[in-house]
């Protein structure tokens, strides 16, 4: 398929209007998470100490590695995005792989604080806490598991498009790593911004 | 369509390792409410870096950067609504006493 659809004058108008496609499904996610950086402000508003609490014994290494591992699957993304006429699976691999590693330590994170009673439910128990840490933990895991969802459904297409990507890609094929490459650099926004508001609010440190 | 370069693109990704230094090492500081305002300021210059360049904001035509900033506009309308409801109801449903 290299031609162009019908309703379309040109390729760019076409190529034009599945980006404004993309960005409105992209606009639908921000109000997905924004109830939840909303829920986040308003709770840190009522339960400041309990908040400052809570991010203390996030796991400050793990987060900080993980936010260059995404900002650097953003570079590699990039790149496919730029060579995506000539070989786009080149740099798509390494942003799998660094899809990868993320989840990888997201899941280590979720397995230490699991074993260390701050999974919110009836086994939560942190000694001393004020009241609202475990509502701290609560929309951390929350918000950082839709994350991580997001993020394995953009390997799984990451995936799919460096083994389809074998072979040249015709003008849809292209379009198509653009628009994952806009989904991928998104869940790294989202990311940007959980990373200081859940690791770095504990106050000095 | 065109995009950055691929100096450009290294460029960038220089400097959001320099802010993700930069707000790692503000954290450290105690400064007390600015701790939050300085490190939700490198976030937002971090999503705009990656926006501009990487979305090839910069590179498009202006329709597109409308369409990227309305969903910040409608989620900054919700929190700032649902903040000033919190912040001046008295006595507030959270605190006992």
């Amino acid at each position: 398929m290299d031609a162009v659809f019908e309703q379309f004058e040109e390729p760019a108008q076409q190529s034009h209007a599945y980006e404004l496609g993309l960005w409105v499904f992209l606009i639908s996610e921000v109000m997905m998470f924004g109830g939840m950086f909303t829920a986040y402000c308003e709770y840190r508003h009522v339960y400041y100490e309990a908040f400052r609490v809570g991010s203390q014994h996030m796991i400050l290494w793990a987060g900080t590695v993980n936010t260059a591992v995404l900002l650097t699957s953003s570079l590699t993304m990039a790149l496919a995005v730029h060579q995506k006429a000539e070989r786009p699976a080149r740099w798509l691999w390494p942003t799998l792989l660094m899809g990868l590693v993320f989840i990888g330590i997201k899941a280590y994170e979720y397995y230490s604080h699991y074993i260390d009673h701050l999974f919110p439910g009836a086994t939560f128990h942190l000694a001393g806490a004020p009241t609202g840490t475990e509502i701290f933990f609560l929309l951390y895991f929350l918000m950082t598991g839709l994350h991580a969802f997001h993020l394995t459904v953009g390997c799984g297409v990451v995936t799919w498009m460096a083994v389809s990507a074998r072979r040249p890609l015709d003008t849809l094929g292209r379009t198509r790593v653009e628009m994952l490459g806009l989904y991928w650099h998104f869940i790294d926004i989202v990311w940007i911004f959980l990373y200081p508001l859940l690791y770095l609010v504990g106050g000095g440190l | 369509m065109s995009g950055p370069s691929v100096g450009t693109m290294v460029k960038v990704w220089v400097a959001l390792m320099g802010l993700l230094l930069a707000t790692f090492g503000l954290a450290h500081l105690n400064l007390g409410p600015f701790n939050t305002a300085c490190a939700l300021a490198i976030a937002v210059a971090k999503a705009a870096l990656v926006m501009v360049f990487f979305m090839h904001l910069k590179f498009r035509p202006q329709l597109s950067s409308m369409f990227s900033v309305v969903g910040f506009i409608w989620l900054a309308l919700m929190i700032v609504g649902t903040l000033m409801d919190v912040s001046t109801r008295w006595p507030s449903p959270f605190w006992n006493g």
